[in-house]
């Protein structure tokens, strides 16, 4: 990391991540395909969900048998979640495994959309802020919501571009500006990138990171997707940061007028 | 050997033995105690109580740990 990149760090509950780009683990269709596209997104925050053990033995193994804590910054989520007690309870067991005090908070409100619950978001963060946890809110893309959230005291907060795994990218660019405008805390987009252009759009709304999972691990080569969204999210945080020339209606020339032959 | 006691873990009815610690549940699913947090009773017990803890009948044990998601 330049000395440039490091003074433009995101910054998180007073921890700085070495990447703006935060990824998902789930869907991929093997844990060393999974860890490979993780290397080469270039993200350090990582995020896994709390599940039960299947003492049967029929599906996955635990993910920190290929995820070395030590590598990368675990971020236990409340994926799955449809009530505030129960994203409070999932929060506290991915405290209780050690390695954090950060949490995903995701409750979801309706099951075909996997659209968030607003209010019982907002009441589950109060809780988890208040028990010490540094919150990262998945929410909708509703100014209001995003202002409760952070009135609640959470650490980022992090609108949606379109539902989760939908890869429509973001559907209401205003909206997220409004909210990235807003909010002291970090504003990250969580959900709905499809593609790296996805991202980069999403980065030169201004937000201060990009959290996805779908889009890598559904794309033909996942690897070389996650790198395409490491570059798209630089690039994003660099268009932005250049600020981008004004768009006008009509054409302006590019070359002189003037002296052209007779 | 002593009487086998009932809990329910992970959703599931299961006789255990009466003398186990929930270190010694773990160990005999072949699970790694460090990689697993336990909700006894849906009480969190911390890490290093898991040896010292007993199972007891009727206890209800959820295992867990962390898999992929996003």
């Amino acid at each position: 990391m330049t000395s440039t990149e490091r003074a433009d760090a995101l910054v998180v509950g007073e921890r700085t991540f070495a990447s703006r780009l935060l990824v998902g683990t789930g869907k991929y269709a093997s844990n060393d395909v999974m860890v490979d596209a993780i290397r080469a997104s270039g993200a350090e925050c990582v995020t896994v969900s709390v599940r039960r053990v299947d003492l049967d033995r029929s599906r996955e193994e635990a993910i920190l048998h290929h995820l070395d804590p030590e590598e990368f910054f675990l971020l236990p989520n409340t994926a799955g979640c449809y009530t505030a007690d129960e994203a409070v309870r999932y929060a506290r067991l991915g405290r209780a495994s050690g390695f954090t005090d950060f949490v995903k908070l995701e409750v979801i409100g309706d099951q075909e959309t996997l659209l968030p619950d607003p209010q019982a978001t907002i009441e589950a963060a109060r809780v988890l802020a208040d028990d010490g946890f540094k919150v990262m809110a998945y929410t909708n893309d509703d100014l209001v919501t995003a202002l409760r959230l952070e009135d609640a005291g959470c650490a980022a907060v992090m609108p949606l571009a379109s539902p989760i795994g939908s890869g429509l990218g973001i559907v209401n660019p205003h909206f997220i500006r409004q909210i990235k405008r807003r909010l002291a805390v970090p504003v990250i987009v969580d959900a709905g990138i499809g593609t790296a252009s996805d991202a980069c759009f999403a980065m030169e709304q201004g937000v201060d990171g990009v959290l996805l999972n779908s889009a890598i691990a559904g794309a033909d080569d996942p690897v070389r997707m996650a790198e395409a969204m490491r570059l798209a999210v630089d690039a994003g945080r660099a268009s932005w940061r250049a600020g981008r020339m004004p768009a006008r209606g009509i054409a302006v020339p590019s070359s002189p007028e003037r002296g052209m032959l007779a | 050997m002593s009487e086998p006691i009932h809990i329910q873990l992970n959703g599931k009815d299961r006789e255990v033995s009466s003398d186990l610690s929930v270190r010694d549940l773990i160990v005999s699913l072949d699970l790694a105690p460090e990689m697993i947090v336990v909700e006894r009773n849906r009480a969190i017990l911390r890490r290093d109580d898991y040896a010292d803890v007993s199972v007891e009948d009727g206890d209800v044990i959820e295992l867990v740990h962390f898999v992929g998601g996003g």
